[in-house]
């Protein structure tokens, strides 16, 4: 190895002046490449300082991050094939005097071959993708087992509206909140976005999840979040001058505190429709 | 370099008035206008982009430079860009960099300048359409302009222009900003469909005799194709954005929905039953072929310097060629992979998935192409070769971000956030501008008669490929870490904080990559000087425009040239240089040149 | 092809675009400007009276509403929140509604040059402080944000130029200037969308926002007939016809019901 390496970077030197730099280049982008790679094994807990992906915390994100790693696998392999016969062509063919180019203007059977090995890959990842897609955006749960929330998006805010004790919407005794979204663990969770002016993005890094709010119609996003945590919501959709600040938090909590918590809320809303009569 | 240069050779009994001189019909007059008010623009988009990067970098800092001559009062309160303004340097800095900077300069200056010299004649096909596509060009980037100056500020609601947010001026407060800016693109619109229909007609007309369709260099090949994307997608942003004007001052509901609010109060004004995805459709329909229509042309000069440093002929000339038509042809079915999360049927979402798939085939073609070009030959490193070469490894490194977007449920992740800025500012900057930076060199002596200098050049390179780097490259690791884009403040976010070394990293970098583009400025104006003088045909290379003087002068292919061969023919074995020109008839020896 | 036709082209392309501009800056202010037209006036002193009274509530006002400033952190860290999380819509105290805006709609003659001093519109502790403000064409506005927050003023402005302006830093301030009359331009933070304020902006001075006793005070009313608006922003509107003679004070009560 490292007999190789003194002659690779004789080699180097015998380049001459204009080829070290692009190796170095080249060479960076590589150990930055490397260096992003080795992340994924690290520790799984969202806190820490790492400049990876959040810790995903549904089995969708999971299903997400794994693609997420093949993608990375097989453009890594690509891009390292390319800067390798990249950086062998360019110090091996460099201009030397009293050399000939090779007059070859192409040749078939290569063609067919770089045509028909990327078809491949590509094909695998697409048919890879196209599960989790339909898991994320077609197989819903049932809305009769599912926890269901509306979630109204507004310059700069999210506006939250749960189903009151007659378990129906657009009722007096809704339960509203802003910026702050409380669900059980364990249990699946519909959010209907309506948004009542732009359009807005709902958006959970952890779920590795993000939809948008459009005006005029009801998008839907599904999440089951195994364990209690709270996670920060952020809006992915320009908005507007508030679009930064437009952050809500999402709580979840054991099942039998939100039950306590829902409750509490109920209980609430019933004393003030209590003193408004 | 003559005001009356080519294009006025028919009229050229009549002495041009001082206004004839300035509302120049010559092609080449009419390039270097393109050329000057590009770089202008380069220089203004990436001045916003500083802003936008140090805000980014040290929020809630003052920017340490005095600049308020550039904004109103609200927009910096005590030197710090206030979030409006933020918001308004952004989609500034794309609308400048997309629409007024590389646009003009691969739609405008390129081709003017470089298509009658590779083709052999001694104008474009209509040279009232030239004139009038910079005037106009030029009419809508001083509108742009002035955007930034009218009451409630410039357009913020980035170059998109997603609407409700465009579509009613309540939610964002810029009101004559907004409308000036759509306005500003529909000139530019119409400015560049008349220099695109130029271009295309004087393809298709203009070729010296024996110059077959097969017998064109690449770079001709992208400017008929990028040609016909323009005359194909310009039409549709135009018309969308007339339909964003309309909804803006005469209260129709195009993109406006019933129901909605502003401030918690109805919306009054609008009788709504618009959609605001047709926006959304129609700007991609159009914003993505325009990705192309700025990455294509890049794409053919690199392979034309490809082929002269390496002394060789372009490996696959055929499929090359093909693979620049499918990348067009499949860039019209492949825009709804911006919209994959935004409402859409997620059904159409699989569809958008395998054809952005498929485009990266002829995308890989080109690549691997490139690469077998450099196979066996014999390279050199002129300055217009370092930036093909770099062209060639940070292009690849954003086609292949690209697959990560086009996987939907990876993309459900990565859409909007700094993966996706760090994939455009790949193709956009380590692509198209590259591109351009090689154009520049390679066609600076046949445009000036001097060198463009190496040293100086050089130095550029590589401060521009390392800050390059060192700019775009983090940006990906921002985005998996799940950074928004277009957010004013990161640091309000606790999933963000550990990112932030990585944000003030990149300002650094940025501004150094700002500033090492003076040194092109710079380098331009010094060779303009003091540059060693350009033999005609300094490369070596095949192609017709070489067979001129350089500069070319009055009266360029006064004689029609005849074309004999393809422009490939580089270290031919039986001829004695290594390269014959496309009108040599004869390979010294017993050979002829092959046609592909 | 030359120059003359391409002139030609030239002479029709600048009219399409001027048309073109011309559609691009409307919807820009459109505001009459009768209160410029009308001649300056000073108050006298020698003549000048006092009108005075009390607006009161009858019926039982609505439970207060409350707000759940939870939304974001930022807005309970101010020690003034220890007060009930209630909106400033309906205050009622005794039968006395606070926050109602009373002023000269009518029969004042001339316009008054603006008050040196400005008026402030302070946002502290995720609210409008005053929820209620009376301001007059010319004066100087200035705007406040004492809290650690993002608070963006979007005044909904009909007749004056609508504006949305955000500030991001604790102690910032913004000066704004209203140039026409306009009763009231309601006010926003879309950041906090229960933050609501109103203000009203006058040719004269003659105006006043009640307070928590239901209280107002007009200084410095020139003699003669006017009539006197009462606004509130939940209940609408009531007027008198009122004479105001030389150096009296001038009691005047309005009473809102329950709907």
């Amino acid at each position: 190895m490292r007999a190789r390496l003194s002659i690779l970077r004789s080699r180097l030197h015998s380049v001459g002046r204009w080829a070290a730099p692009p190796a170095f280049a080249v060479l960076l982008l590589l150990a930055a490449g490397t260096r992003a790679g080795a992340g994924p094994v690290a520790d799984s807990s969202s806190h820490g300082h790492r400049w990876w992906l959040p810790a995903a915390s549904t089995a969708v994100a999971g299903r997400i991050d794994s693609l997420f790693i093949l993608i990375l696998w097989i453009t890594s392999a690509f891009l390292v094939l390319v800067v390798a016969l990249f950086v062998a062509f360019v110090i091996r063919y460099r201009h030397r005097e009293g050399r000939r180019a090779a007059h070859v203007t192409g040749n078939m059977l290569l063609e067919i071959v770089w045509m028909a090995v990327p078809a491949a890959c590509l094909i695998a990842i697409a048919y890879a993708s196209n599960g989790a897609w339909s898991a994320m955006k077609e197989e819903f749960p049932r809305e009769s087992e599912s926890l269901v929330i509306i979630v109204k998006p507004r310059q700069f805010q999210w506006d939250v509206v749960y189903a009151g004790a007659d378990g129906r919407f657009e009722t007096a005794d809704d339960i509203t909140a802003i910026n702050r979204l409380d669900v059980p663990a364990g249990r699946n969770v519909i959010v209907k976005l309506m948004a009542q002016d732009v359009i807005h993005s709902f958006f959970v890094p952890q779920f590795r999840m993000k939809q948008d709010a459009v005006p005029g119609m009801t998008t839907e996003m599904w999440f089951n979040v195994p364990a209690p945590g709270t996670f920060e919501i952020a809006c992915a959709e320009l908005c507007g001058l508030g679009h930064y600040r437009m952050q809500g938090r999402l709580i979840v909590h054991a099942p039998a505190e939100y039950d306590a918590w829902y409750a509490g809320r109920l209980r609430e809303k019933a004393a003030e429709s209590a003193n408004a009569r | 370099m003559s005001n009356q240069g080519a294009g006025a050779l028919i009229d050229a009994t009549v002495r041009p008035r001082r206004l004839a001189r300035i509302f120049s019909r010559d092609h080449t007059v009419i390039a270097k206008q393109f050329f000057a008010m590009s770089i202008f623009f380069l220089f203004a988009g990436g001045l916003l982009a500083l802003f936008v990067r140090w805000q980014l970098g040290f929020p809630g800092s003052a920017v340490p430079v005095p600049f308020n001559f550039l904004m109103t009062r609200t927009m910096a309160p005590g030197g710090v860009i206030a979030p409006d303004a933020f918001n308004g340097m952004f989609t500034l800095h794309a609308t400048f960099m997309v629409y007024f900077a590389v646009l003009p300069m691969l739609v405008g200056a390129l081709p003017n300048f470089v298509l009658p010299l590779q083709i052999g004649s001694p104008r474009m096909a209509f040279p009232t359409l030239g004139m009038l596509s910079f005037w106009l060009s030029l009419l809508g980037g001083l509108l742009m302009i002035a955007t930034y100056f009218v009451d409630g500020g410039p357009a913020s609601t980035g170059w998109t222009a997603y609407a409700p947010l465009a579509a009613v001026s309540h939610y964002t407060g810029s009101s004559a900003g907004q409308n000036l800016w759509i306005l500003s693109l529909a000139i530019l619109g119409i400015g560049l469909i008349l220099g695109a229909a130029n271009q295309v007609v004087t393809i298709v007309n203009h070729r010296a005799p024996g110059l077959t369709m097969f017998r064109l260099p690449l770079t001709v090949w992208s400017f008929l194709v990028t040609g016909l994307l323009v005359l194909l997608a310009l039409p549709v942003i135009t018309a969308a954005v007339g339909m964003l004007l309309m909804d803006r001052t005469l209260g129709t509901s195009f993109f406006v929905p019933a129901g909605l609010s502003v401030s918690g109060s109805p919306l009054a004004g609008y009788a709504g039953g618009g959609q605001p995805l047709l926006w959304q459709h129609l700007f991609w329909f159009f914003g993505h072929p325009v990705v192309y229509i700025m990455i294509l042309p890049g794409m053919g000069v690199v392979s034309d310097v490809l082929a002269v440093f390496a002394r060789k002929p372009l490996f696959g000339y055929r499929a090359m060629i093909y693979s620049t038509f499918a990348i067009a042809g499949l860039g019209w079915l492949v825009w709804g992979h911006h919209m994959f999360q935004s409402g859409m049927n997620p059904l159409l979402g699989t569809t958008f998935m395998a054809s952005t798939m498929a485009i990266a085939i002829p995308s890989g073609v080109k690549v691997f192409g490139w690469l077998a070009t450099l196979w066996r030959g014999q390279i050199r490193f002129g300055l217009p070769m370092l930036f093909a070469l770099a062209f060639l490894l940070t292009f690849t490194v954003g086609g292949l971000s690209g697959i990560f977007m086009a996987s939907t449920p990876v993309d459900a992740f990565i859409h909007d956030t700094y993966f996706i800025v760090g994939h455009i500012h790949y193709v956009l900057f380590g692509g198209s501008l590259f591109a351009i930076f090689a154009a520049i060199a390679y066609w600076f002596p046949k445009a000036t008669g001097r060198m463009l200098g190496e040293r100086l050049g050089r130095l550029h390179f590589w401060l521009t490929l390392a800050a390059f780097n060192c700019t775009f490259f983090p940006m990906h690791i921002l985005g998996i870490g799940g950074h928004m884009r277009r957010i004013y403040d990161p640091t309000v976010y606790a999933f963000l904080r550990d990112l932030q070394p990585v944000n003030t990293f990149i300002t650094i970098s940025a501004i150094t990559l700002g500033f090492a583009q003076l040194l092109l400025v710079a380098n331009i104006f010094l060779s303009l000087k003091n540059g060693r003088r350009a033999e005609p045909n300094p490369w070596r290379a095949a192609t017709l425009e070489w067979t001129l003087p350089s500069p070319p002068g009055d009266g360029a292919f006064a004689v029609v040239p005849e074309v004999h061969r393809w422009p490939y023919d580089y270290s031919l074995p039986n001829a004695i240089e290594d390269y014959l020109p496309q009108t040599s008839l004869h390979v010294n020896g017993t050979g002829t040149g092959t046609d592909s | 092809m030359n120059s003359s036709r391409s002139l030609r082209l030239g002479a029709w392309l600048l009219p399409a675009l001027l048309l073109a501009f011309a559609l691009a800056s409307c919807g820009g202010d459109s505001g009459d400007d009768a209160d410029a037209k009308k001649p300056l006036a000073t108050i006298d002193p020698a003549t000048a009276a006092t009108i005075t009274g009390t607006v009161t509530f009858q019926g039982t006002p609505p439970a207060p509403k409350s707000v759940r400033m939870e939304a974001d952190p930022h807005c309970n860290a101010t020690p003034e929140n220890e007060t009930p999380e209630v909106t400033q819509e309906v205050v009622v105290n005794n039968g006395r509604l606070a926050n109602v805006f009373v002023y000269l709609s009518d029969g004042v003659k001339g316009r008054y040059a603006p008050t040196a001093d400005s008026v402030v519109l302070d946002q502290r502790g995720c609210r409008y402080h005053p929820h209620v403000l009376g301001v007059m064409v010319g004066q100087r506005m200035v705007v406040r944000n004492s809290d650690a927050t993002l608070h963006n003023i979007h005044a909904a402005a009909k007749i004056n130029k609508e504006f949305n302006i955000a500030q991001t830093q604790q102690g910032q301030l913004t000066d704004q200037v209203f140039t026409h009359t306009e009763v009231m331009i309601p006010v926003a933070c879309d950041v906090h969308g229960w933050m609501r304020s109103f203000i009203g902006v006058l040719s004269h001075p003659f105006f006043a926002v009640t307070a928590t006793d239901g209280s107002f005070v007009l200084k410095g009313v020139p003699p003669g007939t006017y009539t006197l608006t009462a606004w509130h922003e939940k209940y609408g509107t009531l007027q008198q016809k009122i004479e105001v003679k030389e150096r009296e004070s001038t009691a005047v009560d309005f009473a809102f019901k329950a709907p």
